[in-house]
């Protein structure tokens, strides 16, 4: 499944920026940045659950927010991309 | 349902591979050209010089996920896998297919298929680019003819019946394939029939060199995947033969190789002077030559096309290992039966 992960970190204090950049890293681990604070993870269930958990051990729920959302499939129809970025598609050939 | 991990292919020289956090990382010339999460790729095929940190090396034997390294020019020089790996599982169950006669000539089937459709491909092509009706009735004849050997193909019920009909179809293509040089070089390429071992003309010559080429790309394709090159279907057993390879290269011999024959003959890359004659009659490419058909067919793998079946375009060299990967799917069962390249 395609999830969309965004999130607000606080970044007023040392702190705060610390776990901004801990969720961005986090959030690499399972897929890619689309933009500055959302990421696109194609993962199953049990991807999901992980990166949920372990992003909920990062932030600091007073302060900051994080959104999940899981996207419906057919992706190509659901999913509309403009704009100069272009995101990789993980499951397509990956040649280099 | 099981998800198909993805193969990450590295081409381009000098790219270096390493581990951030849990992706891995492809940097050309220090710039990132590519972070991919590990859980979305299942083995790493790296061509020529790549390089590959310890740690990717140790993070993917850990995990099971395949590392294959293949020289510039795609020839197999080494895998490297962890302690665990469904790659017995594999051959075995490549082995019990080969002891399976129905599973054995269900594949080799889809072999002569994938070869013989796409040779017909080729003959309409020709037939479409004709200079004169005569030869385009001539062409679109043996395409005829062709179309008949393959509609034969599903009542074959045995191997040596599924040969018959590769062998039938073979000298109807071959026997057509000169109305494809043009008639300036009709000269110079004057083929008759196919001969090897010594290859008997410049045609011969040119297309037994290709063939050399292309089987040494589906035997590192088979040896990526984990599959066990030496044991075919198609193809009897023999020592030292990558029958497996042969078998895999049935329905690429047309579009990869035959056709890249035809078109340095036909744009006039290689001439009277890119051959010698051995005592004998053998005839082979010089050394300028092999340069010449070298350098076309790097080029020609570079170029894409669509995978009729997968639905992405898919550069030329790499089709050997997309199909390598199918011909696995199948004989690990999760494929109902193996389904050739089909050009268009």
């Amino acid at each position: 499944m395609l999830i969309l992960v965004t999130y607000d970190v606080s970044t007023e204090t040392p702190a705060g920026r610390r776990r901004l950049r801990q969720v961005a890293k986090a959030c690499l681990n399972y897929g890619q940045r689309v933009q500055k604070s959302v990421f696109e993870c194609k993962v199953d269930q049990a991807g999901l659950e992980a990166l949920q958990r372990y992003l909920l051990k990062i932030i600091c729920e007073e302060e900051d927010s994080l959104r999940i959302y899981r996207l419906t499939e057919p992706l190509e129809r659901n999913v509309q991309e403009f704009g100069k970025f272009r995101a990789v598609d993980f499951e397509a050939p990956l040649i280099v | 349902m099981r998800q198909l991990l993805n193969t990450l292919f590295v081409t381009t020289p000098n790219a270096y591979l390493r581990l951030e956090g849990e992706t891995l990382c492809v940097e050309v010339e220090r710039e990132k050209r590519l972070q991919v999460p590990l859980h979305h790729i299942g083995s790493v095929v790296a061509f020529g010089d790549v390089m590959l940190t310890p740690a990717v090396l140790r993070r993917c034997a850990q995990d099971g996920r395949g590392v294959v390294l293949l020289d510039r020019n795609g020839e197999f020089s080494a895998r490297i896998e962890g302690p665990v790996s469904g790659n017995i599982l594999l051959r075995q169950a490549q082995h019990d297919a080969a002891g399976n006669s129905l599973t054995a000539l269900g594949i080799a089937r889809a072999c002569v298929v994938g070869k013989l459709r796409n040779a017909r491909q080729i003959l309409l092509r020709g037939a479409r680019e004709a200079k004169n009706t005569e030869d385009t009735q001539s062409l679109q004849q043996a395409s005829r003819l062709l179309a008949n050997q393959i509609r034969k193909l599903p009542e074959a019920v045995d191997l040596d019946a599924v040969r018959g009909l590769e062998g039938d179809g073979a000298r109807i293509y071959f026997a057509a394939i000169p109305l494809l040089i043009r008639a300036n070089q009709r000269q110079v390429f004057n083929f008759e029939r196919r001969s090897r071992r010594p290859p008997l003309d410049r045609f011969n010559a040119l297309i037994s060199f290709l063939y050399t080429l292309l089987v040494n790309d589906c035997r590192s394709a088979l040896e990526g995947v984990g599959l066990d090159p030496q044991l075919g279907f198609l193809h009897a057993v023999r020592p030292g033969r990558p029958a497996l390879a042969l078998d895999l290269m049935e329905e690429f011999r047309p579009i990869i190789a035959d056709r890249l024959a035809l078109t340095l003959i036909n744009r006039g890359q290689l001439t009277e002077q890119n051959f010698e004659s051995r005592v004998g009659g053998a005839v082979y490419l010089n050394e300028q030559g092999r340069k010449v058909v070298l350098t076309a067919y790097q080029q020609r793998k570079q170029e894409e096309l669509t995978h009729p079946l997968l639905e992405q375009t898919v550069a030329i060299g790499l089709l050997p290992h997309v199909q390598a990967r199918l011909l696995a799917r199948t004989l690990r069962g999760e494929m109902e039966g193996y389904l050739p390249f089909l050009n268009r």
